[in-house]
């Protein structure tokens, strides 16, 4: 059984039909990376799963249960965590309130302590800013902040948004890097990417994503190798 | 001097009644992003129910007082619920303004149906008389100095709330960015309706305040003092918490000042000049924050 399982999702902006019979599935473990063009329908996608928007039709299935009408602030508890586009930082708020609020729906303070322990460990520039208000962090270190921020409600599976937009290259691998961590950690990534090349690097698979529409699926190796891929997406 | 002691407490604590009420204009506007134009109407409808139970069905002020904050909380979270949530995602921003605006005349028209036009007499919920300072010189009345009290004891319990419980920093979070608040679990229709449940319960406070002083009660006694409190708001720079207090002792002060120095009939025209003045030389109010876009 897939841990998360999207079955022709139509999904609609007023009149734009944003998401066309976008079946995909995730299964735990993997890393699934969505690549494709600005405007193509990933950032829709994901809002779709973590409940900020909702479908006309079709179906997500997490663990099993379907989740497709369940508002969006149940969704983070049920282990599906985002790091959202553009990292949307509380750019007021200090690090450590932050990454707090990514505790929000966990009951147990103390663990909370610990978990948070934990992320000053997996990043320790945050550790170092923890009182400095977020806003003045430089875009790696948000970026960085947005995925501590998340990784504290001990996600399952963790959502990525272009994590890659607007850093420098040396910041890219350390994201990278720190992607492949969590992931060797335990933790199933959908990674939504128009860096092909470093998202189709990291996945066990990879789906295209064209106006709204799967266009090609397959293992990430084998779409590294596609000319069709590399043409459109690979610049080469 | 005498009298400008006199004016300065006065002026503070009318402007104390003005934060109270700025509070819940503040936050309001910065947790749910709207301008609550019916908020000073809460204000009058606290004030009556305070009236019914204390001068028509003769139960104590404390009970009244209770009951105004208690109603007033409901009416405000209802109202929310009813007439802004449904408008929240509307294409123009005008729609809830537009609806606020018509909230505050059904309030005011269904007061003037239920208890007429004549003005009531408001029996002060503040028994104590006072303080004499300097020989008799200086009286500061009761309710004067439990205003004081109470508006920097609203700010204090306040900010201690919003700092340091979840339900404070969910508000926060949902001030700054709605989306990524859910993200984290946040329901921010839960959130929203907290925040005007306070703004709407303070508005109960400032209205027992507000008519012990000014013990004249109409169905339109709210709507000045709300606009007031919306000025304060925006003089301390809006979804700003202790702007809004600032704000309101500010133009408290400057009001019953101007009122003793120069003209009673001009110290709103004062009140008002100086928002136009402040808002020139900075836009943003006196502790609004610059927003700056980070590249």
């Amino acid at each position: 059984m897939a841990l998360l399982e999207v079955n022709n999702l139509n999904v609609y902006y007023g009149v734009i039909h944003a998401l066309k019979d976008v079946s995909f599935h995730v299964d735990k473990g993997e890393i699934v990376a969505l690549i494709g063009a600005n405007g193509a329908g990933k950032t829709t996608t994901l809002h779709t799963l973590s409940g900020l928007l909702h479908p006309q039709s079709g179906s997500i299935l997490y663990k099993g249960e379907e989740i497709t009408k369940v508002p969006g602030h149940k969704i983070v508890s049920m282990g599906m965590a985002q790091v959202p586009e553009g990292r949307r930082v509380f750019a007021d708020l200090t690090v450590e309130q932050n990454l707090r609020l990514g505790a929000f729906t966990r009951k147990d303070k103390a663990e909370t302590g610990e978990t948070l322990d934990k992320i000053y460990q997996k990043f320790p520039r945050l550790k170092e800013r923890q009182k400095q208000v977020s806003g003045t962090l430089s875009g790696g270190e948000q970026q960085m902040l947005a995925m501590g921020r998340a990784l504290m409600s001990h996600p399952d599976i963790l959502l990525m948004d272009e994590p890659s937009m607007g850093l420098s290259p040396i910041m890219v691998n350390e994201i990278f890097s720190i992607i492949d961590e969590v992931h060797k950690e335990g933790t199933t990534v959908l990674l939504v990417e128009q860096n092909a090349k470093k998202a189709l690097g990291i996945a066990d698979r990879a789906y295209v994503l064209e106006t709204g529409r799967i266009t090609m699926e397959g293992k990430a190796a084998d779409l590294l190798n596609n000319t069709a891929i590399q043409k459109a997406y690979l610049g080469e | 001097m005498i009298s400008f002691l006199t004016s300065l407490v006065n002026g503070l604590s009318l402007g104390g009644i003005y934060a109270i009420i700025a509070l819940g204009y503040t936050m309001v506007y910065g947790i749910a992003k709207m301008l609550n134009f019916a908020h000073g109407d809460f204000i009058m409808v606290g004030c009556y129910i305070i009236f019914t139970a204390v001068s028509t069905m003769g139960l104590s002020p404390a009970v009244g007082i209770i009951a105004s904050i208690i109603l007033c909380t409901l009416l405000g979270v209802a109202t929310e619920a009813v007439a802004y949530r449904p408008l929240r995602h509307a294409a123009s921003p005008l729609a809830v303004l537009i609806t606020a605006i018509g909230v505050s005349y059904l309030l005011e028209n269904l007061a003037l149906l239920i208890f007429g036009a004549d003005a009531k007499s408001f029996t002060s919920v503040v028994k104590w008389s006072g303080i004499t300072l300097f020989g008799g010189q200086l009286h500061i009345q009761g309710v004067t100095i439990i205003t004081i009290i109470v508006s920097l004891l609203v700010l204090v319990l306040l900010q201690s709330y919003i700092h340091g419980t979840k339900n404070g920093q969910a508000m926060l979070a949902v001030a700054q960015d709605q989306g990524a608040a859910t993200l984290m679990g946040i329901d921010v229709n839960k959130t929203i309706s907290l925040t005007f449940a306070i703004g709407s319960g303070l508005a109960a406070v400032a209205g027992a305040l507000l008519c012990s002083a000014y013990p004249t009660l109409t169905p339109y006694t709210g709507a000045m003092p709300g606009i007031k409190a919306f000025v304060a708001a925006v003089l301390g720079g809006i979804g700003s918490v202790p702007g809004a207090m600032i704000g309101g002792l500010v133009l408290g002060i400057i009001e019953i000042l101007a009122k003793t120095y120069i003209s009673s009939q001009l110290s709103d025209a004062i009140v008002f000049g100086i928002l136009v003045v402040v808002l020139l030389f900075k836009p943003t109010g006196l502790l609004g924050k610059i927003t700056q876009e980070k590249v």
